[in-house]
């Protein structure tokens, strides 16, 4: 406790002295700050992008294919053109030749297979719901009724959906090259050596379920055109990277672009995309000189945004007998969908640096293949190959523990950095500045009262209680703020990661700061006004932030991957620094003092040693009225400045869930969940709450609730929020929330990022509760999302509790033959799939050279 | 096409409207409400609920038509003047919202929940604010939230009733 109270003292007064220029009279920085944006929000004046009504626009409707797989033999546009109020109507061949491909910016390997990616489906379609014909029309009802109209015949081809079997010789291709996108190796220590003779072996495979993004506000695209300039409007987080994109996709040039993001509704990785409906929306109206919108149904959207998750891990982990681990390999198989989107294949490759989590490890070894299914392509999704890293590795040092019979916290501890190894090289080749996992770790357990939670599991077990209590534990850290531009380039990332932020005083003492990052919930207005307002010594409220509209900030890389503060709050903080800079030197002059005497405080330049002084705001009516500025010096008080972080953060946590199941029905409910996160110094804890809360119940999500499925056609199966069922508030408990702060070393504001963090600890933590709860079943797995249904099935499958706590403590020798895995693979949604070979194996599995310690439990056996 | 009358946010409009058009449709494009946000095509999400004659309602699951003869107050006419509803207060003090997108439906059922339940335990807002969802929240503030307008709204006196005068 004592460590994680230093480390909070340390922020603070790292927060006090030179982080924030000298010390000023007001903290805004670390307060609870209620949020700017929210007037606007509460009331109903919010320029969300379907709220956008231009004379004379068209609304847009796609026809799309009913079909996964199939060749397009005939559109036929004629009777849809010929219904009221429809003014065109475009097959993919009517667009072909100006349609371009939508944008992959990541190849990961040189012979990586990009396929030709047409907005709209030329010849064949891939997936079901791409879209093959857009009627254009003067509302949106008669639009989706000409839909009706137009008839495509289709010659159905062979779907595959599954990635095993897309890899199997003689598997329908989804593209003609062949269903293998690429293959992308890494690796570090000798792992033949850390496997030799490992005493013990832990074997697992996890399914990361494809996921849908689900934002509240559907996507909706508003494309105008003055016959020379276009503006694009759009539900999106990335104007700046969608207008370099766009210009690239369609030949529109740069600088006759706009692209706006009015208010958007989230996003959570599903709006960092270049999508089709944006370009078509451009085509069209370039074609027909009118405004255009479009927005999508929530059932469009379902099929059309990109999907999350969808990987096949096979994590083996080489272990001694005290649970120290030696080495980890990671062979894994990740789901493009039909065609590589903005960042498809690099996703992965974001979790290929974390399987290591937060253990000293001296070997790693991890191989990706990316394989094509005519399913909608996958991309970013909150936490964007960091949660799926997590996941394995959390479960699988779990089942470390279960094997040697030691608690799960105590097998952590035996392996996490501690906090004086800090700065850390990985085995990954990453540096971890900072962390204190002891301290977090430490307050979590208090919080959750984890010794008593213990007992009464004990007591249920003896009492062969039908409901029993399952107790996850979840230690994460995440590799954030994306990301040093040398490290992107090093990865064949197609572009930067840095940020831009203009600062400039306004002639009656107010500020305007244009930021780079796009915020879409996250409350960028009123954080980046409390670190201006500590940096220049104004009030909070005289700080106005503007973004998300390239004529307005033209420069930046928008907002994902948990890096607007880490990049863009610390190139807003070094415009602060510049403008100070300039101030000075104008109070020097108008003081009749050197630069070096004058001192800056509360938002005066004083010189040293007197009470003469200028306010920054007398400062900047001065430089606008310029009648008496020092030789050299430009009229006004701006400055822009551009960060590019050094290195990623390492936000990280404890994160720990109670869930009570009941053998009898499969029912599973969260009884308590507690969370200490170490995001660094934090600039508004209100927001970082908030973000923790709604990152845990994504998490959640994923472990209790979501799944795409597919039929074995390629059908979407869930296409409603009635098939695909995110939380509700009746689905989840109160979060306890806590923070420990250990500043990170990278940037001067000490911050670590905060948006991902909670959906990367809370799905592990919630499923290795439901497993500690059937530990006397002798169950090893649940294949997420754990339904009563999936629970209920294993615990039946896996036949009556071995008797009292001891068993489940001490597994070797009473669980044989209770494996949770069940033989058949099927991708549909059946109760419990594990694909793959490396399915049977059950807790662990004894290495051929037969040590002989190792818990004989293995039923497969091989590996 | 039938001629409807209805009153929205104090405002009496007269429209044509196709049979077919939904409230949401009417009140977003035809009247310029767009307060009242879409976040899904079969009446799961709440996003759209506006007061209905007193009561909450999903606008995107009422034809226009119904409507006829009714009164809608949306977010944007839950205000008096510059005094925001304290349910608006309190969703702003608890941090119960991010994107926003959720909030005008969260906030009209949440009103109408105090109605049937003055002073609800957490788990009646949970139970009775299932029918709208929020991607951002978490839910924990939004609970916190509907408690204090609660507490606000009993302490003076109020039990507004959300329907124009
Ligand atoms: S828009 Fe989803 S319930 Fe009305
Ligand atoms: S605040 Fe974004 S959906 Fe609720």
């Amino acid at each position: 406790m004592s460590e994680q109270l230093d480390a909070g003292l340390i922020a603070e007064q790292i927060a006090e002295s030179d982080q924030l220029g000298e010390p000023s009279g007001a903290h805004e920085v670390g307060r609870a700050r209620r949020r700017k944006e929210d007037a606007r929000l509460v009331t109903g004046r919010t320029t969300w992008t379907d709220n956008i009504q231009l004379p004379g626009m068209l609304y847009m409707a796609f026809l799309r294919s009913p079909m996964a797989h199939a060749r397009i033999t005939r559109v036929d546009t004629s009777a849809a053109r010929a219904r009221p109020g429809v003014v065109a109507v475009y097959s993919g061949r009517d667009l072909a030749d100006e349609q371009g491909s939508l944008p992959c910016a990541w190849p990961v390997t040189e012979d990586i297979v990009i396929p030709d990616h047409p907005p709209m489906a030329v010849e064949e379609v891939r997936y079901a719901g791409e879209a093959v014909a857009c009627v254009v029309a003067t509302d949106r009802y008669k639009a989706a009724d000409a839909l009706e109209a137009i008839e495509v015949d289709y010659e159905p081809l062979d779907a595959v959906v599954d990635m095993t079997e897309a890899l199997a010789e003689g598997s329908p291709l989804v593209h003609e090259s062949g269903n293998r996108a690429f293959t992308w190796k890494f690796a570090g220590g000798d792992i033949d050596a850390a496997f030799r003779d490992a005493p013990v072996v832990i074997e697992r495979t996890y399914v990361q379920q494809r996921l849908i993004p689900t934002a509240m506000e559907p996507r909706a695209v508003v494309a105008t055109t003055d016959g020379d300039g276009f503006t694009l409007y759009s539900a999106t987080q990335i104007p700046h990277v969608l207008r370099v994109m766009l210009a690239l996709t369609t030949g529109i040039p740069e600088h006759k672009l706009r692209v706006v993001a009015p208010d958007v509704g989230g996003g959570f990785g599903s709006k960092l995309q270049v999508t089709a409906e944006e370009v078509l929306g451009l085509l069209v109206t370039r074609r027909l000189g009118k405004p255009v919108k479009w927005t999508e149904s929530r059932s469009e959207g379902n099929l059309t945004v990109h999907h999350g998750r969808d990987q096949l891990q096979r994590i083996s982990l080489a272990a001694e007998r005290d649970g120290r681990v030696r080495g980890v390999r990671v062979d894994l198989l990740a789901d493009m969908g039909a065609y590589l989107m903005l960042v498809t294949p690099g996703i992965p490759l974001l979790g290929a640096f974390m399987y290591n989590g937060i253990y000293k490890i001296d070997a790693y070894d991890f191989t990706c293949t990316g394989v094509f299914t005519t399913k909608m392509p996958t991309d970013a999704y909150r936490g964007a190959g960091r949660p799926e890293a997590t996941f394995a590795i959390e479960r699988a040092v779990d089942e470390l523990a279960h094997e040697l019979g030691l608690d799960p916290v105590e097998v952590r501890r035996r392996n996490w950095i501690t906090h004086q190894e800090f700065p850390y090289d990985t085995i990954c080749g990453l540096t971890y500045d900072s962390g204190n996992y002891e301290a977090a770790t430490e307050k979590a357990l208090a919080l959750f009262g984890y010794d008593k939670l213990r007992a009464e599991q004990s007591d249920r077990r003896d009492r062969r209680d039908p409901v029993q209590l399952g107790i996850g534990v979840s230690t994460y850290t995440e590799m954030c703020g994306l990301a040093p531009s040398r490290v992107l380039g090093s990865l064949s990332y197609g572009a930067g990661g840095w940020e831009h932020a203009s600062v400039r005083m306004l002639p009656t003492g107010k500020v305007e700061v244009v930021t780079g990052t796009s915020p879409h919930g996250q409350g960028h207005e009123t954080a980046w006004s409390q670190i201006v307002a500590d940096a220049l010594g104004v009030p909070f409220g005289d700080v106005a932030v503007l973004h998300g509209d390239t004529a307005i900030s033209h420069k930046g890389m928008d907002t994902y991957g948990s890096r607007s503060l880490v990049v863009g709050g610390v190139a807003v903080l070094a415009a602060c620094e510049k403008v100070k800079d300039k101030a000075r030197l104008i109070a020097a002059h108008m003081l009749e003092a050197s630069a070096d005497d004058i001192e800056f405080s509360a938002g005066s330049f004083t010189v040293r040693g007197t009470a003469e002084g200028r306010t920054i705001q007398e400062l900047a009516l001065a430089t606008f009225a310029a009648h008496d500025l020092p030789d050299g010096v430009e009229p006004g008080l701006d400055a822009d400045a551009t960060f590019d972080p050094d290195n990623f953060s390492f936000p990280h946590g404890t994160h720990l869930c109670a869930v009570e199941v009941d053998t009898e029905t499969g029912a599973c409910a969260i009884r308590s969940y507690v969370a200490v996160d170490d995001v660094g110094s934090v600039v508004n804890p209100l927001i970082v709450e908030g973000q923790v809360h709604g990152g845990i119940a994504q998490g959640i999500g994923q472990a209790l609730f979501e799944e795409a499925v597919h039929d074995t056609e390629g059908n979407l199966l869930t296409t409603t929020m009635a098939d695909y069922l995110i939380p509700t508030a009746a689905d989840l408990p109160d979060f306890t929330t806590d923070r420990t702060e250990t500043p990170a070393t990278s940037n001067p504001l000490g911050v670590k990022g905060v948006g991902e963090a909670g959906t990367i600890a809370s799905t592990p933590a919630v499923v290795n509760a439901i497993v500690d709860a059937l530990r006397p079943y002798g169950v090893h797995d649940v294949r997420m999302p754990c339904t009563p249904e999936r629970i209920w099935r294993v615990v039946s499958e896996a036949g009556p509790p071995a008797s009292g706590s001891a068993a489940a403590e001490a597994p070797a020798g009473a669980s044989a033959g209770a494996s949770a895995e069940a033989p058949a693979p099927t991708s549909g949604p059946g109760p419990m799939s594990t694909p793959g070979p490396a399915s049977t194996p059950g807790p662990a599995s004894t290495p051929g050279s037969g040590s002989g310690e190792a818990t004989s439990s293995s039923e497969g056996g091989a590996r | 096409m039938p001629r409807i009358t209805v009153t929205v946010d104090g405002v009496t409009y007269e429209e044509e409207v196709e049979p077919r058009l939904l409230l949401v449709h009417l009140l977003r494009d035809r009247l310029g409400k767009t307060g009242t946000p879409v976040g899904c095509d079969t009446s799961n999400c709440g996003a759209c609920t506006v007061m209905l004659d007193g009561r909450s309602a999903k606008s995107c699951s009422v034809l226009a038509v119904q409507a006829d003869g009714s009164d809608v107050v949306t977010i944007e006419g839950l205000a008096r003047g510059d005094e925001w509803h304290p349910m608006q207060k309190a969703f702003h003090t608890e941090h119960a919202l991010q994107c926003g997108y959720c909030t005008p439906g969260m906030i009209m059922a949440a009103i109408d929940l105090l109605r049937d339940d003055p002073d609800p335990s957490e788990e009646a807002v949970r139970e009775g604010l299932e029918g709208n969802l929020c991607r951002c929240t978490g839910y924990c503030n939004i609970v916190r939230a509907v408690r204090l307008a609660a507490q606000e709204m009993a302490q003076a006196g109020e039990r507004r009733e959300v329907r124009t005068p």
